[in-house]
């Protein structure tokens, strides 16, 4: 943790008719945190970012952001949070520029056009500034409200899945500057995502959801090592790889076995020693395959929801 | 909030359905002053036919004034029609596109983005007035000339003298505008309950016409409630052209069409704040 409390939810509860969306989530963000915000496809993240940024009222619970209740504190709070809601809807029939513009004079601050234009080729659209955005690609869209998120230097920058439609490149663009707005210009990022590899590259803590609770909260390091790997070693003899690990103590660290490939439960330092062993014993190993516990979690909570 | 108004006039500017109103009116009133070039005498003696054989008329009854009541009185249905397009897309418009939520997520309050909106909206319905008052008026009286206004109204003929006549349409373009307003407030209002624009055009225009049909019908139970539809006082602007001027009526007429416009105003004010952006 690095400083102040930016978020803090507690007890957030939304309902839409019948449906429970958010069901008494709680979290909190801190100064210079890159917060990972994970759950499949219906989670209720979209739901509780909405909630962060007043655009839908919470059943129950409370949202407090740098250290002030949102509902009391609305248009003081606001001016401190750039944000990405889903996918980035702008004006058709205006240009790039003229919606940023337009966007600024709103923003709370005042918005010059140098900051505009560096704005725009921060994302990469500085030369279509003057293209209407009914012109532009999926990805295009994205990097502009990546641009409007930006444009009024917010503290906190809230995105609901950034990457979406990207190829890539370019979701390794906006990883890139996720990066470079939290070490170099110090900012607290919320990023949404359904996709845990890209949590896990930029992310210093992170929580996954589910059916609107919190399943796993942490920093995202200690998630990811704190279990043992699930490593799958695809061998060339099976058995005589079956022979050897009966005569030795892997066996008792073997989960599964398929024709050739085994699959151990092991610790990180484990995974050399285990190679090692078959190399040594004349068993040639054509690949080692480690799937993290937390890995086979997500994925696991996400097909219930497909 | 200035700046908030001018954010929303150049959106409404920079969309084509805005010059849909102009253009229609742009084309329509020439198309009826040619028509009155050629066939206005005619229409004349068709208006006056039961009192000619008791009055004798001399002077230019043709005028532009005359063609400009004769506008306006024709186009009263149609305009709502052209105020609705535009003032029924200013919320729901932004709710199509997905722009709702860029605006709510800055620092600006719902009661602000609602009030430029509706102000726009006015702003635009009372420039619509304006053009269809400079393209009858202006252009009828370069074409026509002036004279004096021949009104029938109520079995009673009515001439103004030139010179007492252009206040009163200059006050009845005034009140149309507040009618009109009324229009554009009920579609504003139908604009922030649903998320596409055409639902609130047809929705006021059904009730406009629903409230005129109700009105016309000449039974008991529908003259009771007549004095409780809007519609009932929107072509109250005829009054400026009676005499003397029933100015009584007229700040009834002004009270309530004004009252509805803070009603619908206030109303769709209290849904927005209260909606959930899912869009």
């Amino acid at each position: 943790m690095n400083g102040d409390k930016i978020i803090e939810i507690n007890s957030l509860t939304k309902d839409f008719k019948d449906l429970r969306a958010v069901n008494s989530l709680n979290l909190n963000v801190f100064e210079g945190d890159v917060f990972g915000f994970l759950g499949p496809n219906g989670a209720g993240k979209s739901t509780t970012i909405r909630m962060l940024l007043s655009l839908i009222k919470p059943t129950e619970g409370s949202i407090k952001l740098f250290g002030k209740t949102l509902q009391k504190n609305r248009i003081e709070i606001l001016k401190r949070i750039g944000a990405i809601v889903e996918k980035p809807d702008f004006y058709g029939y205006l240009s790039a520029y003229k919606n940023l513009e337009i966007l600024g004079k709103i923003s709370g601050k005042e918005i010059s056009k140098n900051r505009i234009m560096e704005v725009l080729e921060l994302v990469g659209l500085s030369k279509r500034y003057k293209s209407k955005v009914k012109t532009f690609s999926h990805g295009m869209k994205q990097r502009l409200g990546l641009g409007q998120a930006l444009l009024h230097n917010p503290d906190l920058i809230i995105l609901d899945e950034p990457t979406t439609g990207l190829d890539p490149q370019g979701m390794k663009e906006i990883r890139d500057l996720i990066l470079h707005l939290s070490k170099v210009e110090k900012k607290t990022i919320f990023l949404s995502s359904h996709i845990l590899y890209e949590v896990e590259l930029v992310a210093n803590r992170m929580i996954i959801i589910n059916k609107g609770t919190t399943k796993v909260e942490g920093y995202v390091k200690d998630l990811l090592n704190a279990k043992k790997l699930k490593v799958s070693f695809e061998v060339n003899d099976e058995d005589k790889t079956n022979n050897l690990l009966a005569q030795s103590d892997w066996i008792n660290k073997l989960e599964s076995q398929a024709k050739t490939i085994f699959m151990f439960s092991l610790e990180n330092d484990e995974i050399a020693d285990l190679n090692r062993y078959f190399v040594e014993n004349g068993i040639a190993v054509s690949a080692v395959i480690p799937t993290r516990s937390l890995e086979d979690y997500f994925l696991k909570i996400t097909d219930e929801v497909v | 909030m200035l700046t908030l108004i001018q954010i929303e006039l150049y959106k409404v500017f920079k969309k084509w359905r805005t010059y849909i109103g102009f253009i229609a009116i742009g084309v329509l009133v020439p198309i009826i002053h040619t028509a009155m070039v050629f066939e206005g005498s005619h229409t004349l003696n068709f208006m006056t036919r039961n009192i000619q054989e008791s009055f004798f008329f001399v002077g230019n009854l043709l005028n532009g004034y005359l063609v400009s009541y004769f506008i306006l009185t024709s186009l009263a249905v149609h305009i709502p029609f052209l105020i609705a397009l535009v003032a029924g897309d200013l919320l729901a418009g932004e709710a199509t596109a997905g722009t709702y939520r860029m605006l709510i997520t800055r620092p600006i309050s719902r009661t602000q983005i609602i009030t430029s909106k509706f102000l726009a909206g006015i702003i635009y319905t009372n420039l619509l007035i304006l053009w269809l008052a400079v393209m009858s008026l202006v252009v009828g009286l370069i074409i026509f000339g002036s004279g004096e206004l021949l009104v029938i109204s109520n079995q009673t003929v009515i001439i103004f003298e030139k010179s007492d006549i252009l206040w009163r349409f200059l006050l009845a373009y005034g009140f149309a505008s507040l009618g009109m307003s009324v229009v554009a407030s009920l579609a504003f209002l139908f604009s922030s309950l649903v998320e596409n624009s055409i639902g609130p055009i047809v929705s006021t225009m059904a009730v406009i016409i629903v409230f005129i049909i109700l009105s016309a019908i000449n039974i008991d139970f529908f003259q009771t409630i007549k004095p409780y539809l809007f519609t009932n006082y929107i072509l109250s602007w005829r009054l400026f052209f009676d005499d003397p001027v029933d100015f009584a009526e007229l700040t009834k007429a002004t009270s309530i069409l004004a009252g509805h416009i803070a009603f619908f105003f206030l109303l769709a004010l209290y849904l927005f704040k209260r909606k959930d952006i899912l869009t």
